[in-house]
């Protein structure tokens, strides 16, 4: 992959925004000289939700997230959810919808405010139940004020499945499933952040799929050829990364993606695309055609994928593109680079 | 700001029916092969009819003969460097600068607003000229507003100038004037525009009767066009078929907004806090009455009159010298494609733009970069 001309001394925010540029960034600093991967299962240079340790019977799947975000509390939930839900997301993504255990380590700011770190104690606890997962282990530093800003998480998930799903096994044929509404996190958090006083009808999505998921995949019976998590870079980056993976071009049609009213209006005030933003309770599945239909009926079934919608299908043509069809033409779904800014007019 | 309330079942029914823009391609299509010459070009000079065509995908239902342009109608490629110079010294001079976020990446001759900010100094994004106004008041340092945009834009800064500001507040105006460009462009000897599509909502503040002298002048026509993909379509069959007739005339197709008197109140506001100062447009030329400039009136809120701005301690540094090689101007004046400069997609990326054009979401360039220039889409699956 190309650099892209970054000045390199230095890194970016445009390099943590999960877009081209990091992976670049991961590539060319963090894959370097890693030892071999396993020899049945995925690592690291995969750059997958997460990696896979064959066991003999059956895979481990690790994976690890540390979260910041501004503000901390948002509509529809705040960091301690946030932190909970995507490890637990990240494992699903991968097949392993049974949590067997979490860790949680917490970097904090000299004179953080007691009650702000017990009410995001009481949302991690409440997150836990959910998703059925339980934390077994986890750490505590305390920094001096001004050497972090605030409230770091770090979660780090195990779990096991005897198949691994990944983010790369798409196929011509293979349809495009999204398990509800997109944009909702990442508009939220951007109408909160600048205090755009939108917040009214925007809420988070945030919330632990591994129960959605393993509906969908039992109802698939293997006909789930790739899972993602459209967070940072949204359902656009999400796609890109699948197409580019899998060798496939992608063919979308915008009129079938959910997207809640309130998100595609504070979309259009800010000039920002909904399908450019983070998501934190959605999935994106490639599946058989064959199977979609029983998979979108289990997902429908569940309380959190009553919006799933098939919205696209897989081509051989313009591998690692996204060609969006508006209902009025056609163009290429552009890959966000960088936090999206609003524009001027 | 309440979120509007949007009914979204009468807005598909009004603006977003694919069945009508499938016959408006059609009439397009039909059209220009009546006209029977190739290519047939038009110019929109407004950067939100480009982010619309582009958004919705409509130049792959565009013939190949029709060529629609996009002119210099993105007020952020065409602010001049040496504007975002006094942007950058105020900066680096301390004061704290508030602007769009299409500003902060684009390149003085030294250095963008983003490379400022990487040294220390204090930029801040902000949505409306209002915003500038509170972000004043909550803070004890001077603010300055650098306020970029056309007469739609410089409207809303007006406003807020005749509203109470705190005296830490000031302006720095690169607003533009969009009716004298059309001019420079209409008389540039290469140009081959034959059609203007004039945007919608600056002909809300003037009015589509401005537009008469310019007609009677350059004998083209110009059709006043909403930002709906079904204005975009409506409003390009109408000039196309201006166009074959031979009959330059203005056709408002934005009646729903525009009037040909337009709004007289924002025009008062308008001319009452600016005046229309002439000024280089980055890469298309010095542009007579094209920069909007605070009155005398408003000269305590002129951030130029209150600060001496250090424009010479900034030059002491090399001036970029790939910005030589950039055809922004060129491509802003609808006489070349991205794909014709040397330095697209190759020194000349989003994330180190060369010129402004590669900048700014409305840019030519980074549409262009962004979505594949005018790819082929129309026969996949």
């Amino acid at each position: 992959m190309k650099t892209l001309g970054l000045a390199l001394d230095h890194v970016t925010l445009k390099q943590g925004a999960g877009g081209r540029a990091m992976r670049a960034l991961i590539e060319d600093v963090f894959l370097k000289d890693l030892p071999a991967p396993p020899a049945r299962g995925i690592g690291a240079a995969a750059m997958d939700d997460g990696a896979a340790l064959w066991l003999g019977d059956r895979y481990l799947v690790v994976t690890t997230d540390s979260h910041v975000v501004h503000p901390v509390f948002f509509p529809g939930g705040d960091i301690g959810r946030l932190s909970i839900c995507g490890t637990v997301n990240d494992l699903a993504m991968m097949g392993a919808t049974e949590v067997l255990a979490l860790t949680c380590a917490v970097v904090l700011e000299e004179g953080y405010p007691r009650a702000e770190l017990e009410r995001i104690q009481s949302s991690i606890r409440k997150a836990c139940r959910e998703a059925g997962a339980a934390i077994v282990t986890g750490d505590t530093k305390v920094m001096g004020r001004g050497e972090i800003d605030g409230i770091v998480l770090n979660t780090t998930g195990i779990g096991l499945t005897e198949r691994v799903v990944t983010d790369c096994g798409l196929a011509p044929g293979d349809r495009i499933v999204v398990t509800g509404a997109i944009g909702d996190h990442g508009l939220a958090i951007m109408a909160a952040r600048h205090a755009l006083a939108l917040e009214g009808e925007l809420a988070s999505d945030v919330a632990p799929l591994n129960g959605l998921v393993r509906a969908a995949l039992d109802a698939a019976g293997g006909a789930i050829t790739a899972m993602k998590d459209p967070t940072r870079g949204g359902l656009s980056s999400a796609l890109h990364e699948m197409a580019e993976k899998s060798r496939v071009g992608i063919v979308l049609e915008e009129r079938a993606i959910p997207v809640h009213d309130a998100v595609r209006a504070a979309g259009d005030l800010l000039g920002i695309d909904p399908l450019h933003v983070a998501n934190e309770g959605k999935a994106v599945m490639g599946v058989r055609p064959e199977a979609v239909d029983r998979v979108l009926e289990a997902l429908r079934a569940h309380p959190l994928g009553r919006e799933a919608r098939a919205v696209g299908v897989c081509v051989a043509e313009r591998p690692g593109s996204i060609v969006l069809d508006t209902g009025f033409g056609r163009r290429l779904l552009a890959e966000p680079e960088g936090e999206p800014l609003p524009r001027i007019c | 700001m309440p979120l509007p309330r949007i009914d979204a079942a009468a807005r598909e029914i009004k603006f977003r029916n694919p069945e009508l823009a499938r016959r408006l391609s059609s009439r397009i299509a039909e059209l220009t092969a009546e006209i029977g010459r190739s290519p047939v070009s038009v110019m929109h000079v407004c950067g939100s009819h480009e982010q619309a065509i582009a958004r919705w995908g409509l130049r792959a239902t565009f013939p190949r003969d029709l060529n629609v342009i996009m002119g210099p109608g993105c007020p952020v490629c065409i602010t001049d460097m040496p504007e975002v110079d006094e942007g950058v010294a105020l900066a680096r001079q301390g004061v704290v600068i508030a602007t769009y976020g299409d500003m902060v990446k684009v390149p003085g001759t030294v250095m963008s607003l983003a490379g400022a900010q990487a040294e220390g100094a204090d930029i801040r994004v902000v949505y409306s000229a209002g915003q500038a106004v509170e972000l004043a008041r909550a803070e004890s340092k001077e603010v300055v507003f650098f306020a970029t945009g056309f007469e739609t834009t410089a409207v809303a800064t007006a406003a807020v100038l005749r509203g109470p500001v705190p005296p830490n507040f000031s302006v720095l105006s690169a607003h533009k004037y969009i009716p004298p460009v059309m001019e420079i462009v209409a008389e540039m000897p290469e140009t081959r525009v034959e059609g203007f599509l004039a945007a919608g909502h600056a002909a809300t503040i003037t009015g589509w009767g401005i537009f008469e002298p310019f007609v009677q002048r350059h004998r083209i026509p110009v059709v006043v066009a909403g930002f709906e993909p079904l204005d975009i379509l409506s409003g390009l069959a109408r000039l196309i078929e201006l166009v074959r007739d031979g009959t330059p005339r203005v056709v408002n197709m934005f009646p729903r907004c525009v009037t040909r008197e337009g709004n007289r109140r924002a025009q008062e506001e308008l001319w009452s806090v600016f005046r229309p100062v002439g000024g280089r447009w980055r890469g298309i030329a010095h542009v007579p009455n094209g920069n909007l400039r605070l009155t005398d009136a408003w000269a305590h809120l002129d951030a130029r009159r209150r600060f001496t701005i250090d424009l010479a301690g900034l030059w002491d540094y090399a001036p970029a010298t790939l910005a030589a090689d950039c055809i922004c101007g060129n491509i802003m004046s609808g006489i070349a494609s991205p794909t014709d400069c040397t330095l697209f997609g190759k020194e000349c990326v989003p994330d180190t733009p060369v010129g402004a054009c590669m900048v700014s979401s409305e840019g030519t360039c980074k549409i262009w970069h962004q979505y594949g220039g005018i790819p082929n889409l129309g026969d996949m699956a």
